[in-house]
């Protein structure tokens, strides 16, 4: 028994922490539990097969609660339901290397037809993904691709040297045609900016371009106070810049915030891929003109559709193979298992009240 | 820089413990080394680049200052008490999304944002200082774990949903920016909240009995310092300004989801061990710390403007915070020694 007030409260507190973190670990959304047959489809792709119905499609995004993810997952949702399928989240909090793999393991056990993955890490996951694939589990990847070897296809947002154009094309606008721009991406080593910003560098070299000078890539880390001032150490270090280019939806929002409520405003333009929800503050008030960004939605409801068509024998994943979308129409597996899901959408003050994301 | 000159005038230096009080000269010297390497700092980026020192260059760190100052306030007031808050950050998650929430379903007031914020804040700060006085469970350790707590209410409260910008109310947002008399709001809170800290640790008979507290937390309560009280209005103001600060960032930076904030306790304890509080209690002052978070937000300008390789920051950082702690050590061997030699003089 508890003998005094003091004991009781010690006791309580140590099981509040344990609840407390117990609640931070990783969470499982519409978990059903009941493991059915899967029955698995042949080798060779039967571009007639028809969609099968009651497919377990599981969802593992790089991590839960993340607004963009959660776009991802919904637009995969959506899909799941047209294909009368059973769709399932789970996800870590954290979007660590690792934190990836005990969730796939219990995918697999729960004999899942199809695991529809963002990797955290293309080779920490590897040796899970191989394990669900022997299993006849049919492994999607979308967002951040897997190693090439350990996934069936990938659903990519937009090549990269589509992305890399479409922010050199949208400098050249926003600045006017001329002048000196400055790109403020995430961290040094993000794998994606950095190779976006690559493709906008040898674009900017073409002559179309000659007049535009890019001056400086700062990185904000995708954090808001650090973009923020990254943002400010442009602007007094590049006394004539026309344009900033922010290819992440942190430094994007921050860079426009920074501008909208500064001196600046008006005579620096702000571009870059942006969450149209996170933007339509600064595009109302005229600070960001135009950006671009695919639909997140997209990404998962093609996903879940490769998914299933793969799942239901239709395709196997070998470039040419075609398969229908849904509402996105028909598309063609590319290179390395490759899906590309298509141009960037542009948003303006005129389209922005459309998109809900 | 004018606020921090206009701080750093010598009348204005706080005491320290009262065994270091005698030797104020010492301790002294602690917050005159922060000033200067803020000045050598300014100078240096200025010359490089003049407009470092325009008016919307000295607006801009002064309101990045603001939110990580509020902090500091806080955490020095607990630190000194020989405790330590490591919930800051999830606090001021909470109360910003939380005060997000409330602010984007109706049109209410700014000040009714600030009091929610605040309340928030000292509930939170209520339960740390409850755990740590009466489940005598080390600070570090509570806080840690409400650390998680507070993050993971947060997280299962608002999920993947954000509130942004175009939600909040137009008065909301502007608050972060509009100015009175030429100073930004959120400039002058913190102006306020640090100098009523500082005026409080130094003057008032509570502010005493906390550093009596940091400095020996035994004799604290043998010389009948209502130890409990005085450490629950510790953790109660830590939490309070946190949540305030929630507040702030929130209207400055218009968009928060569930990871607002999300390690910023470190910034702050770096903050208030650079500005010369003792991570042992008993010695060092609010306005140091506040000087702390103005010397690290100016770095982290400074070294945007002068192109320096972003890896370098935060090592930066880290070598300023073990400089800050070593000098503690010299001050604490010189205050010994002195203290001995007078002894032998009796």
């Amino acid at each position: 028994m508890l003998r005094s007030p003091r004991t009781l409260l010690s006791v309580t507190s140590a099981a509040l922490l344990v609840a407390g973190l117990a609640a931070c670990g990783g969470t499982t959304k519409d978990s059903n539990t009941n493991a059915g047959s899967g029955t698995q489809a042949s080798a060779a792709a039967d571009p007639n097969a028809a969609i099968k119905e009651g497919l377990k499609i599981a969802f593992l995004p790089k991590q839960l609660n993340n607004p963009y993810s959660d776009v991802e997952t919904g637009g995969g949702k959506v899909a799941v339901e047209e294909l009368k399928g059973e769709y399932k989240l789970v996800g870590p909090n954290d979007a660590s290397a690792s934190s990836q793999v005990s969730y796939i393991n219990t995918l697999i056990q729960q004999q899942q037809d199809v695991i529809v993955v963002a990797a955290n890490d293309p080779n920490a996951v590897c040796p899970s993904l191989n394990q669900a694939r022997a299993a006849k589990i049919k492994v999607i990847t979308f967002d951040s691709d897997a190693s090439k070897d350990c996934r069936d296809a990938f659903i990519n947002q937009a090549t990269t040297e589509g992305i890399g154009q479409s922010l050199a094309k949208m400098a050249l606008e926003q600045a006017g045609g001329e002048g000196e721009i400055a790109v403020l991406s995430a961290t040094p080593n993000a794998t994606n900016q950095n190779s976006w910003i690559e493709v906008m560098k040898e674009e900017l070299k073409k002559p179309e371009y000659a007049k535009l000078k890019l001056v400086k890539v700062a990185y904000g880390n995708d954090d808001d106070q650090k973009s923020f001032q990254e943002a400010q150490g442009l602007l007094q270090s590049y006394p004539n810049l026309k344009a900033i280019v922010a290819p992440t939806t942190v430094g994007i929002a921050a860079a426009a915030r920074y501008i909208s409520s500064s001196s600046y405003k008006g005579k620096v333009a702000v571009t870059g891929l942006g969450l149209p929800n996170q933007m339509r503050e600064y595009v109302k008030d005229d600070t960001v003109k135009k950006f671009a960004l695919w639909n997140p939605a997209d990404i998962g409801y093609l996903a879940a559709f490769a998914g299933a068509a793969m799942a239901s024998g239709q395709i196997t994943g070998a470039p040419g193979e075609k398969f229908k979308a849904g509402k996105l129409g028909e598309y063609t597996i590319g290179a390395d298992g490759e899906i590309v899901l298509g141009p960037p959408t542009e948003f303006t003050k005129e389209n922005i009240d459309q998109f809900n994301f | 820089m004018t606020v921090t000159s206009d701080r750093s005038a010598p009348t204005d230096a706080p005491l320290g413990a009262p065994a270091a009080k005698r030797f104020g000269g010492l301790l002294k010297t602690r917050e005159l080394g922060i000033v200067l390497a803020l000045a050598l700092l300014v100078a240096y980026t200025a010359i490089d680049n003049p407009r470092f020192l325009s008016g919307q260059s000295i607006r801009d760190n002064l309101l990045n200052t603001a939110i990580l100052a509020v902090m500091a306030t806080g955490q020095a007031v607990v630190v000194i008490t020989r405790n330590i808050d490591l919930s800051v950050g999830s606090v001021l998650g909470i109360s910003a999304f939380a005060v997000a929430t409330l602010m984007s379903n109706q049109d209410l007031p700014m000040v009714v944002g600030l009091l929610a914020g605040l309340a928030i804040g000292a509930v939170a700060g209520l339960v740390n200082g409850v755990l740590v006085r009466y489940g005598k469970v080390p600070a570090l350790v509570v806080t840690l774990g409400t650390l998680y707590i507070y993050r993971g209410i947060t997280y299962s409260w608002a999920g993947g949903s954000q509130v942004n910008a175009d939600e909040l109310p137009r008065h909301f947002l502007t608050f972060a920016n509009d100015s009175i008399l030429g100073i930004p709001w959120l400039v002058l809170i913190a102006l306020v909240v640090v100098a009523a800290g500082s005026v409080m640790m130094r003057n008032y008979r509570v502010g005493r009995e906390l550093y009596a507290m940091g400095s020996s937390p035994a004799a604290a309560e043998l010389a009948g310092i209502k130890v409990a009280r005085n450490l629950l209005g510790a953790f109660v103001l830590s939490g309070a300004l946190a949540g305030l600060a929630g507040v702030l960032y929130a209207a400055r930076f218009g968009t928060v989801d569930a990871a607002a904030g999300t390690g910023l306790e470190l910034n702050v304890v770096a903050a208030v061990v650079v500005g010369g509080v003792a991570v042992f209690g008993g010695s060092g002052s609010v306005w140091g710390a506040a000087l702390g978070a103005l010397l690290l937000t100016v770095i982290g300008s400074a070294l945007a403007v002068l192109d320096i390789n972003q890896f370098w920051q935060q090592a930066i950082v880290g070598a300023l915070i073990i400089l800050a702690i070593c000098a503690d050590r010299l001050v604490a061997v010189r205050i010994a020694r002195s203290l001995r030699k007078r002894d032998a003089h009796v």
